[in-house]
C-alpha cells in the first residue's frame, strides 16, 4: 500500500513535471534554436500536441479500430478472427427479422429528420419554428408511450431480439430521463428562486447532492427503497409505504412494466442537480424589464413563467436536454449493479459489456456502433453551435 | 423602479434587494425570481414552500436511510425498515463501521480500496488539467494553420461513448508490452497498470477539459494578454504567469468535475485496471460488496457510506467553483 502511494506521487511527479518540461523544452527549442518565424509557427502545435496525442490514442483511433473490428467473426479460425463483412450487424440486428419496434423507431428517425431539417430553414425568430418542433417531440413522446403500452399488453415488439430489446429500453431511457430531470430541474430552480438566499442554497444544496455520489454507491442507496421481502416486515421503503396501506409488497426491479422506470428514477435522482444549476442561473440572467412589461399588461406568474421564461432560456434547456440524454445513451452502471439486465431491463452498454467479457469482440463492435451512430446527431449539432459562437465572438 | 409611468399605487420596496429595470447578475446562491404582483407578499408563498420541501425531502429520503441503516445493528437493519428508528425500535451503533473496515471484498480491505482510488483520481486529475490548459491557450490566443480543424475535433469527441475505447486500447497496449518487452531488458506491463488508467482517463477527460477551458480563457479580456506581449512576455511567459493565475476558477471547476468522475468511475476501473495485483478501487470494492454482503445491509450501508465521504467532502467544500464552472462553460451571458 505504501508502495502505491510512492509511485502515484512519483507519478504525479514525473507526469505533470514530464509534461511541463515537454511544454518548456519545446518552447525553449523554438525561441532559441530556430528561426523566429519558424518558431513562431511550430510554437501552437507543441501547445496543443499532448492533447491531441492522448484524444487520438484514446478515442480517435478506437473509434475507427472498432468500427473495422465490427467487420470481423467473434470465433477464431487459424487463429485470427476472420472477416465476415456486414454478417455482425445482419446477426446481431437482423437475425431474427426487423422486429416491429425497429419499423417504428426507423420511421421516428425519418419524421425527425424531415421536420428538423424543414425548420432550420425558417427565421430563428418565426414562431412557428419552435412550435413545430415541440409538438413533434410532444408526438414523438406519444408513440413511444403507445409502443410502451403495448410491450406492456404483452406485445411481442422485439421479436425477442436482446439487441432490439436494449435499444428498446435506451429509447425509453432516453425519453424519460432527460425530460424527467429537466422538469424537476426546471421546478426547483423556479421555486427556490422566491426564497431568501440562504433558503435558495440549503434547497438547491440538497438537490445537488447526488451528484457526488458514485452509481454504484446510488444503487446501494436505492435498494433501501426497493426491497422487498416476501416474509417478515419490509425492509424497501416504497414496499414499507405499500405495506401500510395493506396492499402486497411490490417487486420493483423484477416486474417488467415498471423496473426500468425504478431504474429510471436513480438516474433523474443524480442528474436533476446539474439540470437545476444550469436552469438556474439562465433563469437568473432573464432581464427583469421582460417581467415587468408582462405584469404591467396583467400576465399571471404562470402566463409569465411559460411566455416570458421558457422562451428566454429555451437555448440552456436544449443544452441541458442534449447533455444529459448523452450521458444516458451511455448509461451503465446502475443497471449492472441493480439488475445486470435481467427482467427486461438490458441497456445496449451492458449488452455490450456483456459480449466483452464473453470475447464477442465483433458482435460487441456492433453495439458500440449502435451508440455511435446515435451520438452523430449531436456531434453536428455541437459543432454547428461552436461555429455559431465563433461568429459571434 | 422604472421611470415609466404607473398609474396604479406602486406597491413599497421591500429590503430584499431586487432590482429592476436591468438583468440581474446575481450570482448562483442569491436573487429572487420576479417581483411579486401588487397585493401579493413578497416572497415564497405557502405553495411554494411545501412544494420545494416535498421534493427536497424526496431527494433527501434514500440517503438518509442509507446513513440510519449503516449505524443500526445487524438484527434491526435486516429485519425491519430504518424508518422504524424513529418508533423506537433499537438503538444505533457504530460497530458497523469497525467491523465493515476490515472486511474484504474482491481481496482488498476498505481502506486499501480508498488508497487506490485517491492513486487512481489524483494523477487522472493533475495530468489532464495541465495539458488541456496549454491546448485550450493555443486554441484561444495563437493564430495558426488547422486552429478550427483540430478544435472541432475536440467538439466532436465530446460524446463519443467511450466504451468504443476499450477493446483497442487493450490490444494496443498488449502490442506494447511485447514489443517492449522484447527489445528492453526487464518487465513491463502497460495492461492493467496505474498507468493505464491514468492515461485512459487523461484521454477520456480531455474533450471536456478543452472544451471548458477554452471557453474561459478565450473569454478572458484580449488586452491583457496584449498588454503582456507589449512587455515582451513570450507565449510561455504569459501562459505561466498571467493565463494561469487568471484561470484559476476554470481550473478548479474542471479538476472537481475530473476528481468526482474518476474517483466514481466503475467501467473504467473494471477493464483497465489489474485488480488482482493492484487491488480494488472504491468503487469495484462497493459493487463486491453488493455480491457478497448483499444481505448484511448494515454493512453494505456504511461501507457505501464510506466510499462517499471524499467525493461529498470535495464537492460540499468546492461547490461554488463548480457550479460558476458548469455555468461558464455552457450558459451564454
Amino acid at each position: 500500500m505504501v508502495g502505491t502511494l510512492i509511485r502515484a506521487v512519483a507519478f504525479i511527479v514525473i507526469g505533470v513535471g514530464g509534461a511541463a518540461f515537454f511544454f518548456y523544452a519545446g518552447n525553449y527549442v523554438t525561441e532559441h534554436f530556430m528561426p523566429q518565424q519558424a518558431g513562431d509557427r511550430l510554437r501552437p502545435y507543441i501547445f496543443i500536441l499532448p492533447a491531441l496525442f492522448v484524444v487520438t490514442v484514446y478515442l480517435l483511433y478506437p473509434l475507427l479500430d472498432t468500427f473495422r473490428r465490427s467487420f470481423y467473426a467473434d470465433r477464431f479460425e487459424d487463429g485470427a478472427r476472420p472477416f465476415v463483412g456486414i454478417d455482425n450487424y445482419r446477426d446481431s440486428l437482423f437475425g431474427d427479422g426487423i422486429p416491429p419496434v425497429a419499423w417504428v423507431l426507423f420511421a421516428a428517425l425519418i419524421v425527425i429528420a424531415i421536420v428538423m431539417g424543414m425548420t432550420s430553414r425558417m427565421e430563428a425568430l418565426d414562431r412557428r419554428r419552435n412550435s413545430y418542433r415541440t409538438w413533434l417531440f410532444v408526438a414523438l413522446g406519444v408513440v413511444i408511450l403507445a409502443v410502451y403500452i403495448l410491450q406492456v399488453l404483452e406485445v411481442e415488439i422485439t421479436s425477442g431480439s436482446p439487441a432490439w430489446s436494449a435499444i428498446w429500453n435506451n429509447v425509453l431511457w432516453l425519453v424519460v430521463v432527460p425530460s424527467g430531470s429537466v422538469a424537476i430541474g426546471l421546478l426547483v430552480a423556479v421555486l427556490a428562486d422566491r426564497l431568501n438566499p440562504k433558503a435558495e442554497s440549503l434547497a438547491k444544496s440538497m438537490i445537488f447532492m447526488p451528484m457526488a455520489i458514485s452509481f454504484v454507491g446510488a444503487s446501494v442507496v436505492w435498494t433501501l427503497v426497493y426491497d422487498i421481502s416476501t416474509t417478515g416486515n419490509q425492509v424497501g421503503l416504497l414496499n414499507g409505504i405499500v405495506r401500510a396501506f395493506g396492499a402486497d409488497p411490490i417487486p420493483w426491479l423484477e416486474r417488467e412494466a415498471i423496473n426500468d422506470f425504478a431504474l429510471m428514477v436513480i438516474m433523474i435522482w443524480l442528474q436533476a442537480g446539474f439540470a437545476m444549476v444550469l436552469l438556474s442561473a439562465a433563469i437568473k440572467s432573464v432581464p427583469e424589464d421582460t417581467l415587468e412589461a408582462a405584469r404591467i399588461d396583467g400576465a399571471n406568474e404562470f402566463q409569465i413563467f411559460w411566455r416570458v421564461v421558457v422562451p428566454q432560456i429555451r437555448s440552456t434547456i436544449v443544452v441541458v436536454l442534449t447533455t444529459i440524454l448523452i450521458l444516458v445513451l451511455k448509461v451503465f452502471d446502475i443497471v449492472r449493479v441493480l439488475t445486470n439486465g435481467r427482467d427486461d431491463t438490458q441497456v445496449v452498454a451492458n449488452l455490450f459489456f456483456t459480449q466483452f467479457e464473453n470475447g464477442a469482440y465483433g458482435t460487441a463492435g456492433v453495439l458500440v456502433m449502435v451508440l455511435v451512430v446515435a451520438t452523430i446527431p449531436f456531434m453536428v449539432i455541437n459543432i454547428k453551435r461552436f461555429r455559431e459562437q465563433e461568429a459571434t465572438r | 423602479m422604472s421611470s415609466a409611468p404607473n398609474p396604479v399605487q406602486t406597491p413599497p420596496e421591500e429590503p430584499s434587494g431586487t432590482t429592476t429595470g436591468q438583468t440581474r447578475k446575481g450570482g448562483f446562491m442569491s436573487g429572487i425570481f420576479g417581483t411579486k404582483a401588487p397585493g401579493e407578499d413578497r416572497g415564497a408563498g405557502w405553495f411554494t414552500r411545501i412544494a420545494l420541501f416535498v421534493v427536497v425531502l424526496i431527494w433527501l429520503i434514500p440517503t438518509i436511510g442509507l446513513v440510519i441503516t449503516s449505524l443500526r445493528g445487524p438484527l434491526e437493519a435486516n429485519s425491519s425498515g430504518w424508518w422504524t428508528v424513529f418508533t423506537g425500535n433499537g438503538g444505533l451503533t457504530l460497530n458497523n463501521y469497525i467491523e465493515v473496515l476490515q472486511a474484504e471484498s474482491g481481496g482488498s480491505t476498505l481502506v486499501e480500496s480508498f488508497v487506490n482510488s485517491l492513486v487512481v483520481a489524483i494523477p487522472a486529475t493533475l495530468i489532464p488539467i495541465l495539458i488541456a490548459a496549454f491546448a485550450a491557450y493555443a486554441f484561444s490566443w495563437m493564430d495558426f494553420p488547422g486552429r478550427e480543424f483540430f478544435f472541432i475535433l475536440f467538439v466532436a469527441l465530446l460524446v463519443v461513448p467511450l466504451q468504443v475505447a476499450f477493446i483497442p486500447i487493450i490490444q494496443l497496449q498488449g502490442s506494447v508490452d511485447s514489443f517492449v518487452n522484447d527489445v528492453l531488458p526487464f518487465d513491463f506491463a502497460i495492461n492493467g497498470s496505474f498507468l493505464a488508467i491514468w492515461l485512459a482517463h487523461a484521454g477520456f477527460g480531455m474533450p471536456l477539459a478543452v472544451y471548458l477551458l477554452r471557453n474561459f480563457i478565450g473569454s478572458l479580456p484580449r488586452e491583457v494578454i496584449e498588454s503582456a506581449k507589449v512587455d515582451g512576455a513570450g507565449h510561455f511567459a504569459t501562459f505561466w504567469r498571467l493565463i494561469i493565475p487568471l484561470s484559476v476558477p476554470a481550473l478548479a471547476a474542471f479538476a472537481i468535475f475530473q476528481f468526482l468522475w474518476t474517483w466514481n468511475d466503475f467501467l473504467v476501473a473494471l477493464i483497465m485496471l489489474d485488480r488482482t495485483s493492484n487491488g480494488q478501487v472504491a468503487t469495484t470494492y462497493l459493487a463486491g460488496l453488493i455480491g457478497s454482503f448483499g444481505e448484511q445491509r448494515h454493512l453494505l450501508t456504511a461501507g457505501a457510506f464510506v466510499t462517499m465521504t471524499v467525493p461529498l467532502l470535495v464537492f460540499f467544500s468546492l461547490q461554488r467553483y463548480f457550479v460558476r464552472g458548469l455555468t461558464a462553460g455552457s450558459v451564454k451571458g
